[in-house]
């Protein structure tokens, strides 16, 4: 897998695959610095040795953004002239998406943590088509997101809770990519990605 | 490639899919044993640059026999589960009940994954040192003799079932490894379920925003009619 091949510009910078997720800060970091100069890579460079031992209360918060991400694409929807079928599933899909905030920022106070801010977002769609495709990369992503994440969770009930939301984003993203007149099960293991590739990957359309 | 195709049907195409399965669960120690699993299938992997799994852990970690013990009885269990599911399909097509070309297309790919998992699973034993479970001899004859509207409902049946099977057991997976090998099959399930709730007109979703676990009980009891021996 190789840049080029990768169609959707804004996920440029997703690795797909073939490399640690320690190498995969490695490369990043020594990139940032060949552009910003070796002292502005120091912080990366403590966040890469930080990432091995990330905790319970960062992977929750982590699934979180992505909740809150996934929330505010249906609610965008909502303002897009959408076909009825296409209008049931993102108004179902966000509900429940708003039901995973909720459950996860209960998640995070009950393990002592703080929960992250509201991120303001923006998404290129503009019509069926293109939030269509868009909810199919968010919905394979968040499928792929928590994959990757959740064999990290040390909490049994953390687990438990995450694989109850997991199950729903595959769902969902069937769902979606048959709406798209994708094949909703293109292969037969869902990809685990990391979460830095993850974040890469949704950083276009965090506005702040 | 055009900018209509996007990154995930990439993805579908890649060939190495099947390897990074057998890496995630082997770590990086067990490389000739799916090597020899690998040319068995025929692979046309020509991917070179294939590193670690997404999900590494140190291979050398020892786990205690109690837990590989425990482990292998629930690959065991979803190995059973794959093999009903990919004969259900298998029987499916063969039978020719499905005539709606799209619908047997998917049918026929919802297979193709059923019997990837199964070669997965299997796979997966032998690496824990484990012995797979016997292919079960099914009974879908009254299922595929009662036609199209059945064969899907069923189909759907049991692919909730599936994803609720799944579901139950992860938090009970002691080995990292074996927990992200089988949530990666767990969400191919739940995208099956949802397909073929879509083709029968039920929710994606019937257990609202949370999926429900089922415990073993609960799916050996379900899939019992299935099962002949």
């Amino acid at each position: 897998m190789t840049k080029e091949t990768l169609a959707i510009p804004e996920l440029e910078g997703v690795e797909i695959h073939g490399t640690t997720r320690g190498a995969f800060l490695l490369r990043a970091t020594l990139a940032a610095g060949a552009v910003y100069g070796a002292g502005a890579v120091a912080p990366f460079v403590k966040q890469a040795m930080a990432q091995g031992g990330m905790g319970d209360v960062d992977i929750v918060n982590y699934a979180l953004t992505l909740e809150l991400l996934e929330t505010a694409f249906y609610k965008k929807g909502e303002s897009l002239k959408l076909s009825s079928e296409v209008k049931k599933l993102a108004s179902q899909f966000g509900k429940d998406e708003s039901e995973h905030v909720d459950a996860l920022t209960a998640t995070v106070k009950k393990l002592g943590g703080k929960p992250p801010e509201k991120p303001t977002f923006t998404f290129p769609v503009k019509d069926e088509d293109s939030f269509l495709k868009l909810a199919v990369t968010l919905e394979d992503t968040g499928v792929s997101a928590y994959n990757g994440a959740a064999p990290m969770i040390k909490s049994g009930d953390v687990l438990a809770a995450a694989g109850t939301i997991v199950q729903i984003e595959g769902r969902h993203a069937a769902a979606i990519r048959l709406a798209a007149g994708e094949d909703p099960a293109p292969e037969a293991f869902d990809k685990a990605l990391e979460m830095q590739a993850v974040l890469d990957a949704v950083k276009p359309f965090i506005k702040a | 490639m055009t900018d209509t195709q996007s990154t995930m049907e990439v993805l579908a195409r890649d060939p190495s899919s099947r390897k990074r399965f057998l890496k995630m669960v082997g770590g990086t120690g067990a490389a000739s044993a799916f090597a020899v699993f690998l040319a068995a299938c025929g692979s046309d992997d020509d991917d070179k640059s294939s590193g670690p799994p997404e999900v590494s852990k140190p291979s050398g970690s020892k786990a205690s026999g109690k837990d590989v013990k425990s482990d292998l009885e629930i690959v065991n269990y979803a190995l059973t589960l794959e093999y009903l599911e990919a004969d259900f399909y298998k029987q499916v097509i063969e039978s020719g009940e499905v005539k709606d070309k799209k619908v047997a297309e998917l049918a026929m790919k919802i297979g193709e994954n059923e019997q990837e998992h199964v070669d997965a699973l299997t796979a997966t034993v032998n690496q824990l040192g484990g012995t797979p479970a016997p292919k079960p001899t099914t009974k879908f004859e009254d299922v595929i003799s009662g036609g199209p509207d059945k064969i899907l409902k069923t189909a759907a049946e049991v692919e909730n079932l599936g994803a609720a099977a799944y579901l139950g057991q992860a938090g009970k997976i002691k080995s990292p490894e074996v927990l992200a090998a089988a949530l990666s099959i767990h969400s191919v399930e739940a995208r099956h379920a949802a397909a073929l709730n879509t083709l029968i007109g039920e929710s994606v979703t019937p257990d609202g925003a949370f999926a429900k676990p089922a415990s073993m009980d609960e799916v050996l009891k379900a899939v019992k009619p299935f099962i002949a021996s």
